[in-house]
């Protein structure tokens, strides 16, 4: 009763203000436009009041963190316990290049490792393929064998400092590798920690890298999980990602609804074994993007945790809270960063970092300012990696767990990304499920509407590029000093490659690939027998390649 | 069927591709365009078939599989895929080739993709000279692939010796999706993603419509994807082949009835062009006539217009 | 007549949605876009566009490989005997390495700002310089 009555007071009050003060005021000066919105497309309300907010109740739908539903973090105390992992990206050239590029991070105060693989590597072609020409060590590190795994992390204690790999088509192959390189290095799988992301749905919508059909390559992934949920106990081995999504032009809520759907897939997948949920789940991962838009960024982290704990319980009678709990890596969106004044993108890689750090991320990269004209270079990565470092120490946001709660700005934003989300879902179970969903273009087709809808936005000038589309200088582009591709870096591959091949026993490697292709015609978990490969030193696309004629190979149906 | 398939020089790819562009845009006579192509070795009539179906229905993978029946079989592959022009911009995103891509290094196989341009989303004007510059050039076998306006193009009739229309499992009624008339064009049914449930109710449902038209017309199910069902679909192409030229009967009555209509239509557009007709719309436009006067006076104006065309 | 135009994605990169946003937009301005996919090949690039006898080909690469691609597909145009075929770029290409890829033959680098309506008037400019000269003999009596 006295809630009500306090609503109606707002309420008439509001009614006032509008007739008194803000419609007189708007007489005088009118608004720049009719309707503001998010860069998602959601209208942005002049105001939000706790009328706006009348359905959100504290307890149930905010709560406290470290407990379901997680809105305001997955852990009770989170950064006044520990700052989130800052993880910059590197790969380049070489495993040589790229492991003097992880020491130097890690010198600068970066806290955890994230490892980005050359474009054949990413595919699951060997630097000898032909279609590797012009690729290798170019986007990313070359990895043939274990034996590069080996000097990618030499001199870095695996049980002490995570790991990430950014690899999917060919990432139960790169585990395999890792694995083995720390076994050979007398590292404890039970100690290594660290993330893989594995996560080949997105690939089919999204991000583009594919070798296998979707059935296949989610058994792939489903072999990972059970092998990790029995071995690496510290060990993350899905990242289930929006990233590319938004990236490929989604909405918000695209990116949270499409990444969600997709771990539902893979749960369901790994339940057809009959494995409990609780024995895997704590493990999954994600990884999402931070964008410009702040606000919309903040309540789109919340409402993530809050929709991924509520379908745990719900959909898959999760019983550990820690089944529900959704952590994830962030990474600032390069879809953001011009080539044009590239200085500009520091500003706007530290608005993300901040929206990130405020919803709450558990990992961070944040790019450099040469994000749109190539792979980091190191300037920029210091850069970036001190800008996450003034966050954390100057700016006290740190000191206070999730301090936009409450916002009646953020609160409605937070359940509209949510309520967006579950309309995702059922849509998603209407059209047959995730599988179908894929194979119908369904994802592809929103993406791509979304991506042209922001696009004509952008040309109509409703959103506006600093330095690009709005107070251009066109005298000229300040240059800055990029990255230096090592062209060199190719042929030292290639030989690396042959010296691998030329130590290694021909009879062992063939039988081992003549057992990953049996274990593949059954329901067998592929890791093991990849392990054996990995360990005589068969390449990743040896691997990829023979298992080709058993899984067949994908090709997409273009969506405009 | 030899050993190594036969090739077609990859000159002959490119004179063939600008013979195709001069006629779609009129720069030449296709007589003149057919002289730059060599003389053909055997003389062995092509055969031409044609894919259509409503889009969505798998027919790019479909036809990429045929493709590599074919090759196996040692003959050349032309193929015309035929997209939809948008109406109001007149261009168009030509995309079936990207399921085809993989026989791209096969000099054997030409791909060339058609916006159907001003005929309103059916075959291109020009598609039968372009089929007829491929006979020319040398494939063996072209195969025509069609998206109709309503779904399923009729008019691929007129350029093919055999037709096969793809369609997909429906879910609830299926033979709704299924125009009335295809019957009439159709060689082949050809159910695709017959993994998907409601395909052998599609099947059936086919077969009765099939069984009521009294044409012999077989129904078969095929994963385009996953390449099953296609050898079945080579034996009903190879026996169509083989028997006699049914199709020329069914070609013919389809041509002559649509040159009617086009003829008609011309000539009513002319008569609403024409002072008299004008003059009834612009009472219209006055008010002083209802839609339903001024359609009955020009009916009568263009009727007598039509029949009494010399 | 419309302009028609290969829209290509060589190499191992994924990143498609630059390249299809400028396919729908040449569609808007009623050119005909032919679209082959990810991961082409330059042979695969120039096979199509010599049987689409397409009057541009607009490759689309974001992977810094684009010193070892054009070249390759300038070479290979050479080789079929097709020198009428304009060839365009845009997506993540050095300025320092643009008047190298001039000299080689292409005709126009889009730097990362052009906006569609700068990629159409580019085209129909090229096209207008360069494309085969189109004349027109004797027309063909249209079909019905």
């Amino acid at each position: 009763m006295a809630i009500q009555l306090e609503r109606d007071d707002v309420d008439q009050a509001r009614d006032e203000w509008e007739q008194l003060t803000l419609l007189p005021f708007m007489e005088r000066r009118p608004e720049r436009r009719s309707t503001f919105r998010t860069l998602s497309g959601a209208e942005l309300q002049r105001l939000y009041t706790p009328l706006d907010v009348a359905d959100v109740d504290y307890l149930a739908t905010v709560g406290f963190p470290g407990q379901p539903p997680y809105t305001r973090g997955p852990y009770a105390t989170m950064y006044r316990a520990q700052p989130w992992t800052m993880r910059q990206i590197a790969g380049f050239g070489t495993a040589d290049d790229t492991n003097a590029r992880f020491r130097f991070l890690i010198a600068q105060g970066q806290t955890g490792i994230s490892t980005d693989f050359d474009m054949p590597t990413l595919m699951g072609c060997d630097s000898d393929d032909p279609r590797s020409e012009g690729e290798v060590g170019r986007e990313g590190v070359a990895i043939d064998s274990v034996d590069d795994m080996l000097d990618l992390y030499r001199d870095i204690d695996l049980e002490k400092i995570s790991v990430s790999m950014t690899i999917n088509p060919s990432a139960w192959i790169l585990l395999a590798m890792y694995l083995v390189a720390a076994e050979e290095r007398g590292f404890d799988w039970k100690k290594l920690s660290g993330t893989i992301q594995n996560d080949i749905v997105k690939e089919y919508t999204s991000q583009k890298e594919w070798v296998y059909p979707p059935k296949p390559a989610i058994r792939l992934v489903r072999d990972t999980i059970v092998f990790g949920t029995r071995n690496l106990p510290h060990y993350n081995p899905v990242n289930i990602s929006g990233y590319h999504t938004r990236e490929a032009g989604s909405t918000a809520i695209q990116e949270v609804a499409f990444t969600l759907a997709s771990g539902i897939g893979y749960v369901e997948e790994v339940l057809k074994l009959g494995i409990d949920v609780d024995s895997f789940a704590p493990r999954l991962s994600f990884f999402f993007v931070s964008q410009i838009d702040f606000l919309e960024e903040v309540a789109k982290f919340r409402a993530a945790r809050r929709v991924w704990a509520r379908v745990m319980r719900d959909r898959f009678g999760a019983k550990k809270a820690e089944s529900q709990r959704l952590r994830f890596h962030t990474q600032t969106a390069g879809a953001s960063c011009t080539a044009r004044e590239p200085l500009n993108n520091i500003a706007r890689t530290a608005l993300e970092a901040l929206a990130a750090v405020l919803g709450g991320t558990q990992s961070l990269h944040t790019n450099g300012y040469d994000e749109a004209l190539s792979i980091p270079s190191e300037p920029a990565m210091k850069i970036a990696l001190r800008t996450q470092q003034i966050i954390a120490e100057e700016s006290g946001v740190a000191g206070t767990i999730d301090p936009l709660a409450g916002s009646y700005a953020v609160e409605r934003l937070t359940s509209d990304i949510e309520a967006g989300c579950f309309a995702y879902f059922d849509e998603v179970e209407k059209r047959g499920g995730l599988v179908r969903c894929i194979e119908e273009n369904f994802f592809q087709q929103e993406i791509a509407d979304a991506a042209y809808d922001l696009y004509q936005r952008k040309e109509r000038h409703e959103w506006e590029l600093v330095g690009v589309t709005k107070y251009r200088d066109d005298t000229g582009n300040p240059k800055v000093e990029l990255h230096h591709v090592d062209e060199a870096a190719a042929e030292r591959q290639l030989q690396r490659l042959r010296a691998t091949k030329a130590r290694r026993d021909e009879n062992k490697v063939n039988l081992a690939l003549a057992e990953i292709a049996r274990v593949a015609q059954t329901d067998e978990n592929i890791m093991p027998a990849t392990l054996e490969a990995v360990r005589a030193r068969a390449t990743g696309g040896e691997i990829i390649n023979i298992l080709k004629p058993i899984f067949g190979t994908y090709v997409e149906k273009p969506i405009f | 069927m030899s050993g190594t398939p036969r090739t077609i020089p990859v000159r002959v790819h490119r004179d063939l591709a600008r013979a195709i562009t001069a006629i779609e845009n009129g720069y030449a006579s296709f007589d003149d365009t057919v002289a730059t192509l060599p003389a053909r070795e055997n003389g062995k009539p092509s055969f031409v078939v044609g894919v259509t179906g409503p889009p969505g229905a798998g027919k790019s993978t479909l036809v990429d599989r045929l493709i590599e029946k074919f090759r196996v079989g040692g003959e050349t592959v032309a193929v015309i895929a035929v997209d939809p022009s948008s109406p109001f911009t007149h261009g168009a995103v030509l995309g079936d080739r990207v399921r085809m891509q993989r026989h791209s290094g096969d000099t054997g196989v030409f791909i060339r993709s058609m916006a159907s341009r001003e005929s309103g989303g059916g075959l291109a004007p020009t598609t039968h000279d372009a089929i007829a510059l491929a006979a020319h050039a040398g494939f063996d076998v072209i195969i025509v692939e069609t998206v109709g306006v309503g779904q399923v193009e009729l008019e691929v009739v007129a350029v093919a010796d055999v037709v096969a229309v793809v369609t997909v499992p429906a879910l609830g009624d299926s033979v709704q999706t299924i125009k009335a008339g295809l019957t009439e064009i159709a060689d082949l049914f050809v159910v695709n993603m017959a993994d998907r449930p409601g395909a052998s109710r599609t099947a059936v449902d086919l077969k009765h419509m099939v069984r009521d038209s009294g044409r012999d017309i077989a129904v078969l199910q095929t994963i385009a994807t996953e390449g099953t069902g296609i050898d079945d679909v080579m034996v009903a192409l190879t026996a169509a082949r083989a028997s006699e030229s049914t199709n020329a009967e069914r070609a013919v009555r389809f041509e002559v009835v649509r040159n009617i209509r086009d003829a008609a239509v011309r000539r009513a557009l002319g008569v609403l062009e024409a002072p008299r007709g004008r003059a009834v719309l612009e009472r219209l436009r006055a008010g002083e006539l209802t839609r339903l006067e001024a359609r009955e006076e020009l009916l009568v104006y263009a009727l007598a217009e039509v029949i009494n065309a010399d | 007549m419309p302009i028609k135009v290969l829209v290509a994605k060589p190499g191992l990169d994924g990143h498609d949605r630059g390249a299809k946003i400028v396919a729908r937009a040449l569609r808007d301005a009623g050119m005909e876009v032919v679209y082959t996919g990810l991961h082409q090949t330059p042979e695969m690039i120039v096979t199509a566009a010599v049987q689409e006898d397409v009057d541009v080909i607009g490759v689309s690469i974001l992977s810094g490989a684009h010193m070892t691609v054009f070249p390759r597909i300038m070479k290979l145009l050479e080789e079929r005997g097709v020198d009428d075929i304009c060839v365009v770029g845009g997506g993540v290409i050095q300025e320092d390495d643009v008047p190298q890829l001039k000299v080689l033959g292409v005709r126009e680098i889009f730097d990362a700002d052009a906006t569609t309506q700068n990629l159409i008037d580019g085209i129909e400019r090229i096209v207008a310089e360069f494309g085969r000269a189109r004349k027109r003999t004797d027309a063909a009596t249209p079909r019905p």
